[in-house]
């Protein structure tokens, strides 16, 4: 019999009798040669008819935005349904993002990762791709984020070519990792990282095959979630596929190949463009830094260490626009859950900058194409090891992108753009994860909360950050309906909701507030949960202008509370936490725990026990003395900053209206302590010859933490560069060691 | 960009709806030029600015030399040079002095992390705050090539009045 077209051994199925293997070559090396995709030149049919093109283009996304909109309602997680944790894109043959709908983006580029994966490694050989086929990819070492995440992809065939892809991904509530939960924290290998799936053939003639599904629903402990999630994602890809075939008969073949070629070029150009129009050439510098207080907490004996996580981050712009980020002097990989190949680095490049210069423009990989960049080999945010735990590299890469707001706000400041400045954002990081078993059927329930969707923006130079609304990773931040987590975690209800105050970074312009929820246990036989926030003991980023980081975040809870108790009575509960005061202590009672630590490990929790967590705030812009007086009071009133605040950091002073129940303002009264903060300034500063004397005596001396030590150890190891420049900061000797 | 509109974005008088247009649109190519002009008529300084740097912070050109000058008129230095090393400086590195600004728990532990505050030494203004473990290098946040800029601007450099 003879082979087919796309099976193992069969005819090529790339374009004009190529492999699909030689149009990646191809388009790499003339991309190489010509510094521009697939070496295009003019953009004959943007030029030869406008209208033509950009309904084309309009065609395309509103298909995929379509395909989401619709193939969602079949999934029944919330993540995906209610949060809108998923995302479809069409790609070329070799992989190259073309146009992709709205959602989690930074999953866009992974997924052209997978997809050139299985071109490197000649899927078209062995397995095959050929129509019907159906593939699936979640390892996070070949193009992904992390298990959680799953991709489906599915190619896209005209007669006997392939002229693409449709993909989708969608964020699973649980992935089968060493405890439930969709960020797992304990993982210190691959093999604790739960179910893998390696870029598979999953399906053929348009079905998913019989023995995925049964094997698949036995690895996670969400199977019917899991097994809706994967139908959304394959019927949205071939609702996508329908809707190019409809396309090619429509406009035809060669207007469809050279139209993909074309707006992926163009993407690559408006990005060039959007570089000169608002940014300027020069070299910025910014760097993150994440603590993690592990020496006694983590499980594994090899995990059990304090360390920081060191994030540098250099942009150097040339006066011929050439934009390069490099992190050179990042720290190592290590045994732990927050590892990151370089593809989610590469996504996170590209969801930034797709929300910071080009969200008008041509999104697609083309901005990808447009920029350098070096993520140091054998670091964390490029640690090239498929046996390390890649569970949460959202711990590590969240906090490392603060930098590239801050570096592009610079730019936007001096060209006069301010609108656009952005001081960085909230730390998206884990209310509540884990699972329980409700006590009358044993029925599991999974906690795989999303309210991280909405935390505070950083401030820009002209107003305040959106309050509780922001999500680096998906530009449509949902917090979501109490009510409907609660549908998903139905053994621990909710108490409260409500703003944080203190969370939002001070500033001329405010970060945008963070907020607060207080759960209790009910109706469980047991429950074991844990958070994956990072920002405890280090600040995640900084503000700009003068403006303060965000506060951090800490952890509270109450085992055998009073709860119950106290509701029969008719008594009051508080609706969050006040650190300041004891409040909690008192109204919720039982044996209370606040650590300064952010992250929680997994801990078993019983009925009646009371959990507290903080979503983060925004960072500040500009000194906050400068901040109007009228402002800071109506954020008073509207529970922002706590009257201490204003006063100690705003210079604000208010008086409490009782009859009114608001705060006004004493502007005599203000401006006095604003002169008083004023002179502060420059009773205890000093020099900054004096400062730098003092801080080089600290590592000169052996006087530094250990975990900093550690810190500025590794990089120095790992890069000669960062090595040098640090001794040279500090007028240290040649091979000085702090 | 209207002249009054663009002093309004400076001063952040623009409601939400007048900043959502702006963000919506494409940008003005003439804004630095808009910008530029009502900063330097505010600041009324005889030497040609070249660039805003950051809140209070701007390039002028000094004769031969360009240097970063505050809007009190403090001068830094070189603009080659990190303008942070002519600055006060207080470090909170300690709890107590992390706890005049935020709750308990709700800051860096000051073994981890040191919140570094850069102050004008003219007018005591905050214009930069570095959150750096201990004993990190200062950070030389932005070298603008401005002679680049210029060119992408297409616009000729001011000359200092003393050339």
């Amino acid at each position: 019999m003879a082979r087919a077209k796309g099976d193992v051994g069969g005819a090529p199925i790339g374009w004009d009798g190529k492999t699909v293997l030689a149009m990646l070559e191809e388009s790499e090396r003339l991309f190489q040669e010509t510094g521009r995709y697939q070496g295009i030149d003019r953009l004959e049919l943007k030029e030869g008819d406008h209208f033509r093109y950009e309904r084309a283009f309009a065609k395309l996304r509103g298909a995929l935005v379509a395909a989401r909109e619709t193939a969602l309602h079949i999934s029944a997680s919330p993540i995906v349904r209610n949060i809108g944790e998923l995302c479809f894109a069409l790609y070329t043959p070799e992989g190259d993002s073309v146009a992709v709908s709205t959602g989690i983006m930074v999953h866009v580029h992974t997924m052209s990762e997978a997809l050139k994966w299985m071109v490197r490694n000649n899927y078209e050989r062995d397995p095959g791709i050929r129509p019907g086929d159906i593939f699936t990819n979640n390892d996070p070492d070949v193009g992904n984020v992390h298990t959680t995440d799953v991709h489906t992809m599915v190619p896209i065939f005209w007669e006997d070519e392939l002229i693409g892809w449709a993909s989708g991904v969608t964020h699973q509530v649980d992935i089968g990792a060493n405890t439930p939960g969709h960020d797992p924290i304990t993982p210190t290998s691959r093999f604790e990282d739960g179910f893998h799936l390696t870029c598979e053939r999953i399906g053929e003639n348009e079905q998913i095959r019989q023995d995925h599904r049964l094997r698949s629903q036995r690895q996670v402990r969400s199977p019917l979630y899991w097994d809706l999630d994967e139908k959304c994602r394959a019927a949205g890809a071939y609702l996508i596929r329908d809707a190019v075939h409809r396309f090619i008969a429509e406009e035809g073949i060669d207007y469809y190949k050279r139209f993909t070629r074309e707006v992926v070029e163009e993407g690559r150009r408006i990005f060039m463009a959007r570089v000169r129009e608002r940014l300027l050439p020069g070299r910025y510098r910014a760097a993150a830094f994440v603590g993690i207080p592990w020496k006694e907490e983590a499980w594994q004996p090899k995990a059990r260490k304090d360390f920081i996580c060191h994030s540098p981050m250099e942009i150097v712009i040339g006066r011929d626009g050439d934009f390069f980020l490099t992190m050179e002097g990042a720290s190592a990989p290590g045994f732990h859950a927050f590892n990151c190949a370089e593809g989610p680095m590469q996504g996170a490049i590209w969801v930034l900058l797709s929300q910071m210069l080009v969200y008008d423009g041509k999104v697609n990989d083309g901005s990808y194409l447009a920029l350098r960049h070096y993520f140091p080999p054998g670091t964390w945010c490029n640690a090239q090891d498929p046996q390390l735990s890649y569970s949460t590299p959202w711990a590590f890469l969240i906090p490392a992108f603060t930098g590239l707001t801050r570096c592009l706000s610079r730019a936007l400041f001096a060209r006069g753009y301010r609108e656009e400045v952005v001081s960085g954002y909230g730390f998206t990081g884990d209310a509540i994860q884990g699972g329980g078993t409700l006590a009358f059927n044993g029925e599991y329930w999974p906690a795989a909360n999303f309210e991280i969707s909405a935390v505070g923006l950083g401030a820009s130079a002209v107003r305040d950050g959106l309050d509780w609304g922001y999500a680096m990773w998906n530009p449509e931040s949902d917090q979501g309906d109490a009510e409907l987590w609660e549908l998903l975690e139905i053994g621990i209800p909710y108490l409260a909701r409500r703003v944080k105050a203190n969370t939002a970074g001070y500033g001329k312009y405010r970060g945008g507030s963070g907020w607060e929820a207080l759960r209790l246990l009910v109706g469980n036989r047991d429950a074991e949960l844990y958070m994956a926030r990072a920002d405890g003991l280090t600040f995640m980023g900084s503000g700009i202008f003068g403006g303060y980081p965000q506060a951090t975040s800490y952890r509270l809870w109450s085992r055998g509370s009073e709860i119950m108790d106290r509701a029969a009575k008719g008594q009051p509960y508080p609706l969050g936490d006040d650190p300041d005061t004891e409040e909690f202590e008192q109204l919720v009672g039982g044996e209370v725990t606040r650590r300064a630590t952010a992250m929680m490990m997994p801990e078993i929790f019983h009925d009646r026990d009371v959990l507290h967590y903080v979503l983060s705030g925004g960072p500040g812009c500009g000194d906050p003395l400068e901040r109007s007086g009228q402002r800071v009071v109506d954020d008073i009133n509207d529970g922002i900053f706590s009257e201490r605040t204003a006063r100690d950091v705003f210079g604000v002073v208010a008086n409490r209206d009782e009859g009114q129940e608001k705060w006004t303002l004493d502007k005599e009264a203000t401006d006095a302590r604003r002169q008083e903060i004023r002179r502060l300034r420059a009773e205890r500063s000093v020099p900054y010859e004096e400062f730098w004397q003092r801080e080089r005596q600290l590592i000169e001396e052996g006087q530094l933490g250990e975990p900093v030590r550690g810190m500025l150890r590794e990089s120095m190891g790992l890069s000669q560069a960062w090595a040098q420049e640090f001794r040279a900061f500090w007028k240290l000797p040649e091979g000085f060691q702090p | 960009m209207d002249r009054r509109v663009a002093e309004d974005l400076i001063d952040g008088r623009l409601s939400w709806p007048q900043l959502r247009e702006i963000l919506f649109h494409p940008k003005d190519p003439e804004r630095f030029q808009v910008v530029m002009d009502i900063l330097r008529e505010r600041l009324g300084w005889e030497e040609p600015v070249l660039l805003p740097l950051a809140e209070h912070l701007y390039v002028v050109q000094k004769g031969s030399q360009r240097v970063v000058r505050c809007d009190c008129g403090f001068e830094f230095g070189d603009c080659r040079e990190n303008w942070k090393t002519k600055a006060r400086v207080l470090v909170r590195n300690d709890e107590s002095l992390l706890r005049e600004l935020y709750p308990q728990m709700m800051h860096s532990d000051p073994e981890w992390m040191e919140l570094r505050e850069f102050y004008c030494p003219g007018c005591f203004a905050l214009l930069e705050v570095e959150a750096v473990p201990p004993g990190y290098p200062v950070m030389f946040d932005f070298e603008p090539d401005i002679d680049g800029f210029y060119e992408w601007l297409g616009l000729p450099l001011p000359s200092s009045i003393s050339d």
